[in-house]
């Protein structure tokens, strides 16, 4: 049998673990931006706060409807007791991302009109990013099931420390727009963007730092898995501190790239962290990922398709971002 | 009153999938339609195919844009509302509606850009390649969604073991008996509803004088085309009905709004189908006719629905009048063919006022008429949500409550009704503006476009010019 041979939900497991990450650091950067619009200096900001993220955000976005069909393809239980389980929550994150995905749309072709659609576009981005929070504050908390349905409440989701998950993908979020800001813009808005960022690095640290002392409490296995004896596990924490570090020295010497990738590599190092806590539990905390796998066949006729996808995505995302490499100025894109 | 959460699912999974479906029905007629001018451009040189196809291309990219945000909210509906089912049949489900995404975005990535933004940019040949392409696309998307309806209603190629749908034949679970009737019938529905709105829009500039050239050749292709598709469509329909006679007789006696098993069953024009006297209160109908059009034979014998238990027949009226409404909206679109032959007859049909007047509202027939079929062929199914393995009521959500539905339902509608009444606005904003585009603003303007976004294919502002 070939899942002797090649173990299909790891490789799944692989694959969505990857579309998580790239669509949280990409679709990361332009939710914050979104949230950061309403504190823009003025509207030429906004402007090109807009057009510095236009050209790349619905590619961004690819990530989750890949993950989410992979998802149904690969671990249909995840897709099966995640869903109803998060119900008003995943409606409240759709809600949130149609209003940005049309704002950006018609935005750029209204005139009298704009106002509206720059709340849309900040509603809709503070909305989305606050729900995605909650499913990580969610997945820590893990899911009342009996036998494979979810057997909970509609607002299971929502604790005090899932809001406090939700505040801290927020705050995360907004961290990732502004340095990306300080990497695409000049001038008084890349000024603008260096005042704001070590607020926003303070606020990470801080909640991240009340996430983590919490956690043992909401999640009495994570308490084993990090404090029963020293493991790697250690490293992640120490990379996530190391890179924080490494962003507010860039942003003191006014470094214009390091902030940026520094962000995205302490998001990475978290959500190590974070995958490493529950490994390999894909709803705790009664399945593991090859409990929630779907029959290998269907696996294996799913997985020709997305190792063919999957490389002109990367292909085709990699070259959009070379075309529209460099600044953004105020004036360029349309009005 | 209590609310239920399995009726609450099924008129939330029926509003955000009509509403979806409005646009890639048009976008996948329109993407045919816009190849065809490509090659005819590309063939003969002709500059009137290039501005047609400008122009189209802008409608198309608003049309596309707003079926994928529509469709994000498609790709969770099953797993919110109806995850039992999701469970069940995720391993056909899973990788059919994967396959769509996958090639969606293959088409978006490679090809929609360069035909959105790559006019000017890339040889003509290679512009031509991406319009087919992109056609190609949606209908391969139509295939992967249809594939995975159609086994809903004729399941094939699978076991059910413990619960879940296993796969014992891929071939067999794709091209599952009812499937390539539902895809030419869809396709055609696809392509009938790009002539359809086409050329009302052509009416419309015709009727104002507007690029009187170029919207005439408009016209007369799509003319052309509708005498073709419309009296196929009526065929295709056919067939796809004795399918239906043979694998879900219980939705065919309730297209008929047919009680007992008899021969020679007249055709209902009217009925007021009762189901707690199972018959029909009041009824007008053609003797025999049913009988005539579902066996061919006068004496043919149709199927009741008597012949059914109570519990598992399906909500007689709607599948009734859906049925009647389509079949009335597809023999008015015959008759609109053929009208438009005789005029041309007489060489007048671009300057018949009451017939493009007719073509204007004849735009919006064809939307009608898709979605009164597929509520015919959905509601036909009930109570199974796979035929005759598993109802609605095994597949919804366990946990879901009537509160939680009626929630999320009023929230899409609030929902919906901002983003597509702005999305439709829009489109008519476009629509007004028409083919006189200053054409050197578009080129002045093309290093702006961003491409990977279809709406950035529109150079139309929002409000009017005056505002």
């Amino acid at each position: 049998m070939e899942s002797e041979i090649f173990d299909l939900s790891m490789i799944w497991a692989m694959i969505i673990a990857f579309a998580v990450i790239m669509y949280v650091l990409m679709d990361g950067f332009d939710l914050g931006v979104g949230m950061l619009f309403p504190f823009a200096p003025d509207e030429d900001a906004r402007d090109v706060m807009m057009n510095s993220v236009a050209p790349v955000w619905d590619g961004n976005e690819t990530w989750l409807v890949l993950g989410g069909a992979g998802l149904l393809g690969a671990f249909p239980l995840v897709y099966s007791i995640l869903l109803p389980a998060l119900y008003i929550g995943v409606f409240l994150m759709l809600a949130g991302l149609i209003f940005r995905g049309v704002a950006f749309e018609f935005r750029f072709k209204a005139k009298t009109s704009r106002y509206l659609w720059n709340w849309a576009f900040a509603g809709g981005s503070y909305l989305a990013a606050f729900a995605q929070g909650v499913v990580v504050g969610t997945y820590i908390q893990g899911y009342k099931t009996e036998g494979l349905v979810y057997a909970g409440g509609a607002f299971d989701w929502l604790t005090p420390f899932t809001v406090m998950t939700g505040v801290g993908l927020m705050a995360g979020y907004a961290l990732l727009g502004s340095t990306w800001l300080i990497m695409k813009t000049e001038g008084y808005i890349q000024q603008w963007a260096y005042r704001i960022a070590p607020w926003l690095l303070a606020a990470v640290l801080g909640v991240f730092g009340i996430i983590s002392i919490w956690t043992p409490s909401v999640d009495p296995s994570a308490y084993e898995r990090w404090f029963s004896m020293v493991r790697w596990i250690w490293i992640f924490p120490v990379l996530a501190l190391f890179f924080a570090y490494q962003i507010w020295s860039g942003l003191r010497k006014r470094k214009e790239v390091v902030p940026f990738l520094a962000t995205m590599a302490m998001f990475f190092s978290t959500y190590f962290a974070l995958l490493w806590t529950r490994w390999p539990y894909v709803i705790p905390p009664n399945f593991t990922l090859w409990d929630a796998a779907s029959a290998p066949g269907s696996q294996l006729f799913l997985l020709l398709g997305m190792l063919f996808v999957i490389p002109i995505i990367l292909a085709y995302t990699a070259w959009t971002y070379w075309i529209f490499r460099g600044k953004v100025r105020v004036g360029e894109g349309y009005h | 009153m209590e609310l239920d959460p399995l009726l609450l699912s099924r008129l939330q999974f029926a509003f955000v999938v009509s509403f979806h479906a409005i646009f890639p029905v048009f976008s996948i007629g329109l993407a045919s339609f816009i190849a065809f001018l490509e090659a005819l451009s590309f063939k003969t040189g002709n500059p009137v195919w290039e501005r047609l196809s400008k122009f189209w291309v802008q409608v198309f990219a608003v049309v596309f844009g707003m079926g994928v945000v529509s469709g994000i909210v498609m790709s969770f509906q099953f797993g919110t509302n109806w995850s039992n089912y999701s469970y069940a049949a995720a391993n056909f489900l899973g990788p059919m509606l994967s396959y769509e995404v996958i090639t969606a975005f293959f088409l978006e990535a490679a090809f929609l850009g360069v035909l959105l933004f790559g006019r000017n940019r890339v040889p003509k040949g290679l512009h031509l390649f991406a319009a087919c392409m992109v056609a190609l696309g949606t209908l391969i998307s139509t295939f992967w969604i249809l594939a995975a309806n159609s086994w809903m209603h004729t399941p094939a190629g699978v076991e059910l073991r413990d619960g879940v749908f296993f796969v014992t034949s891929w071939s067999e679970a794709i091209f599952n008996p009812s499937f390539p009737y539902r895809l030419a019938h869809m396709v055609l529905a696809s392509f009938l509803t790009g002539s359809f709105v086409v050329s009302g829009v052509s009416a419309w500039y015709l009727l104002r004088g507007r690029e009187v050239e170029v919207n005439r050749k408009a016209l007369s292709m799509c003319l052309w085309l509708i005498l073709i598709l419309a009296p196929t469509q009526a065929v295709v329909g056919d067939f796809h009905g004795l399918n239906t006679l043979e694998h879900q007789p219980a939705k065919v006696a309730a297209m008929e709004a047919n009680w007992e098993t008899s021969s020679g069953v007249p055709l209902l024009l009217f009925a007021w189908p009762d189901k707690e006297s199972q018959s029909n209160l009041i009824e007008i109908g053609i003797p025999k006719l049913a009988s005539l059009i579902l066996t061919h034979d006068i004496d043919g014998v149709v199927p009741g629905l008597k012949d059914f238990p109570v519990a598992e027949q399906p909500e007689v009226p709607w599948v009734f009048w859906g049925f009647r409404v389509m079949v009335g909206l597809g023999l008015l679109m015959i008759a609109t063919a053929f009208m438009g032959l005789l005029l041309r007859y007489k060489q007048r049909y671009w300057q018949t006022p009451w017939f493009l007047q007719g073509l204007r509202l004849m735009s919006i027939t064809p939307f009608i008429a898709v979605l009164a079929g597929w509520v015919v062929t959905e509601t036909g199914r009930a109570p199974w949500l796979v035929y005759g393995m598993m109802t609605h009521a095994e597949g919804v959500t366990p946990s879901l409550t009537g509160g939680m539905a009626l929630f999320t339902l009023l929230g899409y509608i609030t929902v919906y009704a901002a983003i597509f009444s702005a999305g439709l606005y829009y489109l008519m904003r476009v629509l007004q503006d028409g083919l006189e585009i200053d054409e050197s603003h578009i080129d002045a303007d093309d290093e702006m476009h961003r491409p990977s976004r279809p709406l950035s294919g529109s150079d139309v502002t929002f409000e009017h010019k005056g505002a």
